[in-house]
Parts: structure tokens; sequence; C-alpha cells
């Protein structure tokens, strides 16, 4: 027999029967299948639990990659490390040549409070600024149309020799390619989280029509259409897929919101877990594994139909 | 109803099982079919229902060519086919009267619970209603597929060696039940070895003995 002989079996007809409410009892035509059925609705919710975690992941490191990205790229810093008796005049130098470079937003020179802020986790509170030969620091802020990073290092060089361009290029690049390659990696436990449960929930289908092998046979010799018989089963397990779905996801979603805070996690943690309208995204996950309990068991229910004439 | 045409069947491409065989069942008519065991009775009631298909001539039911059929075509073909298995195969995990109402359940079609309890009655199996398949003896597992057979009301009914594991005084009743089905106009076709049981048919109704012999369809008959 032909696949093209089990045209009824098409997506649409499929998708009426699963929708139709079932009052003949279409379904009861099947026997129920005890542990099979439990094993399904466990590793759908183990899949699914398994899943927001994956996607908090992805959706976390994007968000990290992103604002690390956009944020990097926007500020630049200029280093003045000069003689005591140039600092100031260097200094004054430097904003000139900023103040007058095409593509630079703003330029402000850091106060001694804020630089304090940013060694005392290496000195500690109370650290004497003025005592250390600390370099002065300006905070750059490009502009939309951005600037030529060459041209301005060349000018710094001839009119201020303390001062140094950092455009964070040496470490903004491998920290972003690092957030890609883990939101990379997210996508792709997502992705094999699918596959795994379309080949779990194919070989519980087939399994539980294989068995039912001589029940298909008699509902064919007594005049059931294909659909019919395929219906009971796909309903069956995409119900299922979906319910066992439902209660990972939900486990799932509480344990990434029982997650310690960003504060409590000391960065390394910053930002896993779903924020805003982020949480909306989890509960694909119960649709996308009817989806595949729907396409999966299609594609079981015609390869046994295919074997019964 | 069921023409066939120089039809030959074979499991094996060149040794075919049944050769040449032509005949037309009318509606209303009364037939059995018999031969010796491994002839291809079974085999030939199975080409009726399109559960095997002819590997030559041709063979058409109710006007359509079974080779051109469709899954759902064969579907459509059976719901007009009433078949009593041999070995009277059921869900086991329905009860005897959700097992009789199948043909109706996967045909969309409502069960009329009245009609079904007149059907269990006329097969005296009203109190075994609510029981399971398995529960039941060979002579109700028989009764409860010929009442699943008829429940669609079908213009043919086939039976395979309906009586074979059942003693004389069920057979007789299961006869009765066949007989009465065929006075009410249905077709009949009964595949049995069973000669008393054709002599004690052929005393009530007017039956053609169809005799499988050396691959081919004979009409037999008058020497019963």
């Amino acid at each position: 027999m032909k696949k093209a002989d089990l045209k009824s079996l098409d997506l649409a007809a499929l998708w009426r029967g699963l929708t139709r409410p079932d009052p003949a009892g279409h379904d009861r035509v099947v026997p129920p299948t005890g542990f099979t059925a439990q094993l399904t609705v466990f590793s759908a919710g183990a899949m699914a639990f398994l899943a927001v975690f994956a996607l908090a992941l992805a959706l976390a490191t994007g968000r990290l990659a992103d604002r690390w990205s956009s944020e990097l790229a926007q500020t630049v810093t200029v280093r003045i490390s000069a003689p005591e008796d140039q600092m100031d005049q260097q200094t004054r130098t430097v904003m000139e040549v900023l103040q007058t470079t095409p593509g630079i937003a703003e330029s402000r020179l850091l106060p001694d409070d804020e630089v304090e802020k940013l060694l005392e986790p290496w000195f500690g509170p109370d650290v004497p600024v003025e005592a250390l030969p600390v370099p002065r620091l300006i905070e750059v802020t490009e502009a939309a149309e951005g600037f030529d990073a060459e041209a301005l290092r060349l000018r710094l060089q001839g009119e201020a020799p303390g001062a140094v361009l950092d455009d964070h290029t040496r470490w903004r690049e491998p920290l972003v390619s690092a957030a890609n390659r883990l939101r990379a990696l997210g996508l792709i436990s997502l992705a094999l989280i699918a596959a795994a449960s379309a080949a779990m929930i194919t070989l519980a289908a087939k399994a539980a029509m294989a068995a039912n092998g001589q029940v298909i046979r008699v509902l064919r010799l007594i005049g059931a259409r294909d659909i019919t018989i395929a219906t009971a089963f796909v309903r069956r397990f995409t119900r299922r897929a979906a319910m066992g779905a439902a209660g990972g996801t939900v486990l799932g979603m509480a344990a990434v919101w029982a997650l310690p805070s960003m504060d409590q996690a000391g960065g390394f943690l910053t930002g896993l877990g779903f924020q805003g309208w982020g949480w909306l995204w989890p509960l694909l996950v119960p649709i996308a594994a009817a989806a595949i309990g729907f396409a999966a068991t299609r594609w079981a229910a015609l390869k046994i139909l295919r074997e019964v004439r | 109803m069921i023409e066939m045409q120089n039809l030959s069947f074979g499991y094996s491409g060149n040794d075919p099982l049944l050769a040449d065989l032509s005949l037309t069942l009318q509606p209303g008519s009364f037939h059995f079919l018999t031969g010796p065991s491994g002839s291809g009775k079974t085999s030939f009631l199975r080409l009726c229902y399109a559960e095997l298909l002819p590997t030559a001539g041709r063979m058409t039911a109710f006007g359509q060519d079974v080779r051109g059929l469709d899954r759902d075509g064969i579907a459509a073909l059976r719901r007009r086919v009433g078949v009593v298995h041999q070995d009277t195969q059921f869900l086991d995990h329905l009860p005897v009267a959700e097992n009789i109402a199948l043909p109706l359940i996967v045909s969309g079609e409502p069960v009329d619970m009245p009609a079904l309890g007149d059907l269990l009655s006329w097969v005296q199996m009203s109190g075994q209603a609510r029981a399971m398949p398995p529960e039941l003896s060979g002579g109700e597992r028989q009764r409860a597929a010929l009442a699943r057979a008829v429940i669609m009301s079908p213009e043919l009914i086939l039976a395979d060696e309906p009586t074979g594991n059942l003693d004389w005084e069920m057979s007789m009743r299961l006869l009765q039940l066949l007989i009465e089905l065929n006075r009410s106009g249905k077709a009949v076709l009964i595949a049995t070895h069973d000669l008393n049981l054709i002599r004690a048919a052929k005393q009530q109704v007017q039956a053609r003995v169809l005799r499988i012999a050396g691959k081919r369809l004979q009409l037999a008959g008058a020497d019963l």
C-alpha cells in the first residue's frame, strides 16, 4: 500500500478530529494503556521542565549579549597617565580633542568619588584617591553614527601623549562571543529537547499501536476509516503530551522564579530567568509539546496503518 | 451486488490459490461455499470484503471495481457487508453491547439503544450485554458476532464457518438467525464444510451450494 492511499490522514482532517468533542466515544475503541500513558505524561513533564530552563538560559544570555554589546560599544574610556604637573594640561587638551571629534556625543571627566567607587572592590572603602597615582578617566559616549577610533588614537598620541583610548574591544569581543555561544547552547538544548520529546512520544505511540494491532485490524474490518482509528490515538497522545508538559512547565517556571535574585547571586547568575513579557514564553512549551505529540503520533499511525488493509 | 469475472487470487505470484472464478451474488440470495480445508474458502470471503485483492480478473462490489477503491472506499464497502469471522474477533476491553454497536460507533452514527436491545434479544444475548467478550461461550461469541455483523443493516452477510465450534443445537439456532436475515432481504453467503447444516438450510430456504475444487468454483447443490 502506498503512503498516498492514506490521504484521509491529512493534517486538516486530523486536526478537526482532534478538536471535535467525542460524544460518540470513538476514543474508547482504543484500550487504555496505563503504563505507556503514565510514561508519556512523565516524560513530557520532565522534558518541559528542562525546556523551561533552556529557554530561560537562552533568553538570559541573549539579553546579556545584547546588553554588553550595546553598552560597551557605545562607551569608550580615555585614560590619562601623566606627570602630576602636566596632568591638568593634558586633561584639558584631551577634553578639547574629544569635543571637536565628530561622532562623539558626550565626554565626561570622572570625578574623584566615582573613581573611588571603581577602585573600592580592590582597595576597600575610604581609599585616598588623591594620594595615589591614579590615572584620570574620561568617559566618552559614542554618537549613533560612531567615530573613527584609529584617527582619534593618533590625534591623542600627538596632542596628549599620556592619553590612552580604550574602546573595550579587547575584552568586549570575547564576552559578547561567550554570551552568544551560551545563547546558542540554550537554543540547541531546546531543539534537542524537542527532538527527544518527539522520539519518545513516537516510540510510545508506536508501541501502543503495535500492541493494539489486533484492535486496529478489527476496526478496519468492521468499516472504520483510517482517520477514525488514527484520531483515537492522536487525541490520546496529544493530550498526554500537553498535560505532562503543562505540569512540567508550571514546575519549571516556579523553579526559575525561586532562583536567587540578581543581588543574592553575586552577579554570576545575573538575569537568569524571565523578565516582564518573557514570562509568557514558557507558556508555549505545552503547545509545542502538544504539536510534537500530534505530529509524532500521526507519523506512527501512518506507519502502522500502512501495514493493515 | 458482488460480481466476479475470471477472477484469480494467489498469495505467491506464480501459484494461484483460486483461479478463473466467475460468480454473481444477487440481492436476497442464499449461498453456501464448501470445499476441503485449505481450498480457499476464507480467502474467497476475504476477497468479497476487499481484505484481499484479486491478482487477475475483475471484481466489482456494489457496482465499484474493488481495485479502484481507496482506503476510505474499502471502509465504506465493509459497512455494506456484515462479516461473521471464523475467530469472532472482538475488542476485549469493551462489553458485549458496545462490541456489537462498534460498527455504528466507528461510523459516527448514533446508537439507538432500544434497537440495540432488540438486536441483543434477537440473538438471545440480552443477559450478556454487559459481559466482557472473554466471558462468553463459543455459541454466545458467534451470536454476538452475528449481531455485530447485522447492526449496520448490511446488504450482504458473509459467515466464515459460523458453526465450526458449536454443537448441533446451537448451530441450528444460528442458522435460523441467518435464514431470518435472508427472508428480510439480505444476501447470505456461508462458508462451511458441514453438509448437515447445508441440508438443514435447504429444507427452509432456496440455497445454492458452491464448491471450491481444484482452485475453481463449481456449482454443487443437486447432489446434496
